[in-house]
């Protein structure tokens, strides 16, 4: 996606919530805000992407169920690991071999993913 | 300055100017005896051009409450109208627009439920709903579903209430049958109703909204249904200061309950709509033989105006609860219940009786009222039980 | 239609952290379609109770960055309509300023648009309003776990139609939907695939800007219902098409054009059964007739849609 900086509200203590803490109807005014949440956790395998083999054809992008191919400028970036689940389908769409799926990894600390 | 048009008109004519009056947005509708005149006027409001209102001729009562939704979040002022097996199939969506905090104004012609079918008035329809967390208002007259139905847009609409409104009105007796009324002016009752500031609509609002989300996970369904019961228990100043605004304009007083000479009665009738008036009646002839008679008519039925109905009863020796619908294998019918569990919450064991009458709209006839009355005197006695009985069968 | 380097700038209407399963053809057509929308049209969408819905709004998240709408299973298609009124009774008032535009799509299911909800959409296509609706067609109703729908295919297993020694799956065939909504005569209805992503980003964004009543038919496979490995999401769709299990076609006002597949690009639909496993059972001994009714109701179909384009 067409990444742009944006934060969100923080909704970290809504188990807590009580019932005046809603807007009437359980509204929710935060649109987009489950960027917050982090279904990267649900892969067992991760697409790894090699840059110099990407030609930006952006057929992983049109087909990632996820919305976790990062493109900027027309350009791929990198993939978001916060809310990749692992699919494959980038990995077997790509006619390049720019994406190849490895197991993933027991430590996923220092790519964000939980 | 108010201008009233004195008129001969029929309660689902008032109602139909009522909604055009409060500048409805969508009116999605689907027609059903004895709701159809309500349709039909409006639809001939639009096409003379005298209405902005997009009409939605839907196919169903369904996609009519489903649409009012849609339409109601999205900021519109929505009105529809039904009765019935249409209210009846609507049944999931009273719930969903209740529980979507949607302000939306629903006559309904109050009407029998199949089987067998029938497309005469009794309450068996508005009854089924009682629960599903709408405002509901029973009008015993024409002119009073007029009321009613504009002061629904009102407490609809208000920031702290934010519920819809059913404006109910009899079956035939109070949609056909032809009053006179007073209508306001334009004018006047768009001033009144105002206008609608929806808070976080789909469009034209603060931002992007999500509107009827997944409550499933992490007890927020509970939390959100704890949010709506305190708003409609929470409604009933909002109703009242809506209603007092009316009176008024109009000149008509407003009351949740309607206690006709309750003061120093030793009986009194409990009843709904438009049955009240030949209570009145049979009343009157009693007090002219000595026995002190009243009617407690209930106007606001939800939220239940329990204080209220224990201030008109609290003095009496025996209370008959009218009830034209029954609530199959409960001890009383759906009034009966709410009276007595109101009674019994201010400690008060005043003996009652629940009649079922005037169902599928057998008629009311005074002689009925009067058997009911009579009952009273013996109950009081205690010759007589607090049982449930069908009033006027063969 | 925009090349795929341009639609890549439009705004990401449908956002990460949605719980969809890994591999769902869902979340891949809604994305698809909504590059048919232009790079930054405001649209609000409505989606039918299903796997999008439940999985895109669970408090307190939304995934949909923009305005949404759920109501029930039956009525997206009514619930829309509503809004779209309230659109243009708004815009009539002049709260809406007049040069303001707004989309608006529904998403339903094969269970809340070919079952329980086709009274909803018929009255609101036979309506006409400006909107367009799309059925995410995952062949059985996935939400509750596979149980059947008439867009199943015949001889299918789903847990509503089980195979057993008695009946081997699914008895009847599909509706044919498309057909259906045709049959209202809107400006535009047609049926797509995300197996062929162009094609699909062209009818969206006719079916977006069509004045009137719009309708997508889009094949989204499910990995977890019709029993593959979930990368296999967009092949599976390819083979769809090249087996003519899924025809893609369109109605525009009046005149059906179709897709044809390619003669050196046609395999026989044990093709597309075999890679999936809800089709097992087809492949035990003494079963080839089965497939045999199924690959003569494909051509069947196949045939009628292309008489329809003349």
């Amino acid at each position: 996606m067409t990444q742009t900086a944006r934060t969100y509200q923080d909704v970290s203590d809504f188990d807590s919530w009580k019932s005046t803490d809603f807007l009437p109807g359980g509204i929710v005014t935060d649109a987009g805000n489950s960027m917050l949440y982090i279904t990267g956790g649900w892969r067992s395998d991760r697409p790894v992407w090699d840059e110099e083999a990407c030609t930006h054809c952006m057929l992983c992008w049109v087909h990632c169920p996820d919305s976790s191919i990062l493109v900027k400028d027309q350009k791929m970036t990198g993939i978001d690991f916060d809310h990749c689940k692992g699919c494959g389908i980038c990995v077997l769409e790509c006619r390049f071999k720019a994406l190849e799926m490895i197991p993933e990894p027991d430590s996923l600390s220092s790519e964000g993913g939980n | 300055m108010a201008d009233v048009t004195v008129l001969a008109a029929t309660g689902n004519q008032m109602v139909a100017e009522a909604f055009r009056q409060a500048a409805v947005d969508v009116l999605a509708a689907y027609p059903i005896t004895p709701q159809t005149t309500i349709v039909e006027n409006y639809a001939k409001y639009v096409a003379d051009g005298r209405v902005h209102t997009e009409f939605v001729a839907v196919e169903s009562e369904h996609s009519a409450m489903s649409a009012s939704v849609g339409a109601s979040a999205a900021g519109a002022r929505v009105a529809t109208a039904t009765a019935s097996q249409g209210l009846a199939l609507m049944w999931e969506e009273l719930y969903i627009a209740a529980g979507m905090r949607l302000p939306i104004v629903m006559a309904n012609a109050n009407r029998a439920l199949s089987a067998p079918i029938n497309i005469h008035g009794d309450h068996s329809d508005i009854m089924g709903c009682r629960d599903s967390g709408w405002i509901i208002l029973f009008a015993e007259t024409a002119q009073e579903a007029y009321d009613n139905s504009l002061i629904s847009f009102r407490v609809a609409e208000h920031p702290e209430v934010q519920l819809p409104v059913m404006t109910t009105l009899d079956g035939f007796i109070t949609t056909h049958a032809m009053e006179r009324c007073e209508l306001m002016d334009d004018a006047t009752v768009l001033d009144y109703v105002g206008q609608r500031v929806p808070e976080n609509p789909l469009f034209n609002g603060p931002g992007p909204v999500g509107h009827g989300m997944f409550a499933s996970l992490g007890g927020s369904y509970f939390e959100l249904k704890k949010a709506q019961r305190a708003a409609i228990d929470n409604s009933a100043p909002f109703i009242q200061e809506a209603g007092d605004a009316w009176a008024e304009v109009s000149g008509r007083p407003f009351e949740f309950v309607d206690a006709w000479k309750c003061d120093d009665a030793d009986y009194i009738l409990v009843v709904l709509g438009s049955a009240a008036g030949n209570s009145r009646v049979v009343a009157e002839q009693l007090r002219a033989e000595g026995i002190k008679a009243g009617v407690a008519r209930i106007r606001l039925y939800r939220p239940f105006p329990a204080k209220e109905v224990v201030a008109a009863l609290k003095g009496a020796k025996a209370v008959g609860i009218l009830d034209r619908s029954d609530a199959f294998g409960a001890e009383y019918g759906p009034v009966g219940l709410d009276v007595r569990s109101a009674l019994y919450g201010e400690g008060l064991l005043i003996p009652t009786r629940n009649y079922i009458y005037g169902l599928g709209g057998a008629d009311v006839t005074l002689d009925a009222i009067h058997q009911a009355y009579a009952e009273l005197q013996e109950l009081a006695a205690g010759k007589l039980d607090q049982s449930l009985s069908y009033l006027g069968t063969r | 239609m925009a090349n795929i380097k341009q639609l890549s700038e439009t705004k990401e209407r449908l956002v990460g952290g949605h719980r969809l399963c890994g591999g769902c053809g869902a979340s891949v057509a809604v994305r698809q379609i909504m590059l048919g929308a232009g790079a930054d049209t405001e649209v609000v969408v409505c989606a039918a109770t299903g796997c999008l819905e439940v999985s895109t709004t669970a408090l307190p998240y939304s995934s949909w960055d923009i305005s949404y709408i759920h109501n029930a299973f039956e009525n997206a298609a009514a619930t829309l309509s509503g809004v779209e009124a309230a659109y243009n009774a708004l815009k009539a008032t002049g709260k809406i300023a007049a040069d303001k535009e707004i989309k608006f799509i529904a998403f339903g299911g094969d269970g809340g648009t070919y079952d329980i909800g086709l009274q909803s959409l018929s009255g609101a296509l036979e309506r006409g309003h400006d909107m367009v609706y799309v059925c995410y067609d995952n062949g059985a109703y996935m939400n509750t776990g596979i149980q059947r729908s008439s867009a199943t295919p015949l001889h299918s297993w789903a847990t509503t139609s089980e195979v057993g020694k008695a009946i081997p799956g699914k008895p009847q065939r599909r509706k044919d939907l498309a057909s259906i909504v045709a049959a209202h005569h809107i400006p535009y209805a047609a049926q797509a695939s995300i197996g062929n992503w162009k094609d699909l980003v062209d009818k969206a964004e006719k079916a977006f800007n069509t004045p009137g009543a719009a309708f997508l038919n889009v094949l989204a496979p499910c990995p977890r219902g019709w029993r593959y490995e979930a990368e296999q999401t967009i092949e599976i769709s390819k083979l769809a098409f090249r087996t003519k299990f899924w025809p893609i076609f369109e109605v525009q006002n009046g005149v059906w054009t179709m897709k044809e597949v390619r003669e050196k690009d046609l395999l026989p639909v044990e093709e597309f059964l075999k890679a999936q496993g809800r089709f097992k059972h087809l492949f035990a001994p003494g079963n080839e007739h089965l497939i045999k009714e199924i690959q003569d109701e494909v051509d069947e179909y196949y045939d009628y849609i292309k008489r329809m384009c003349g």
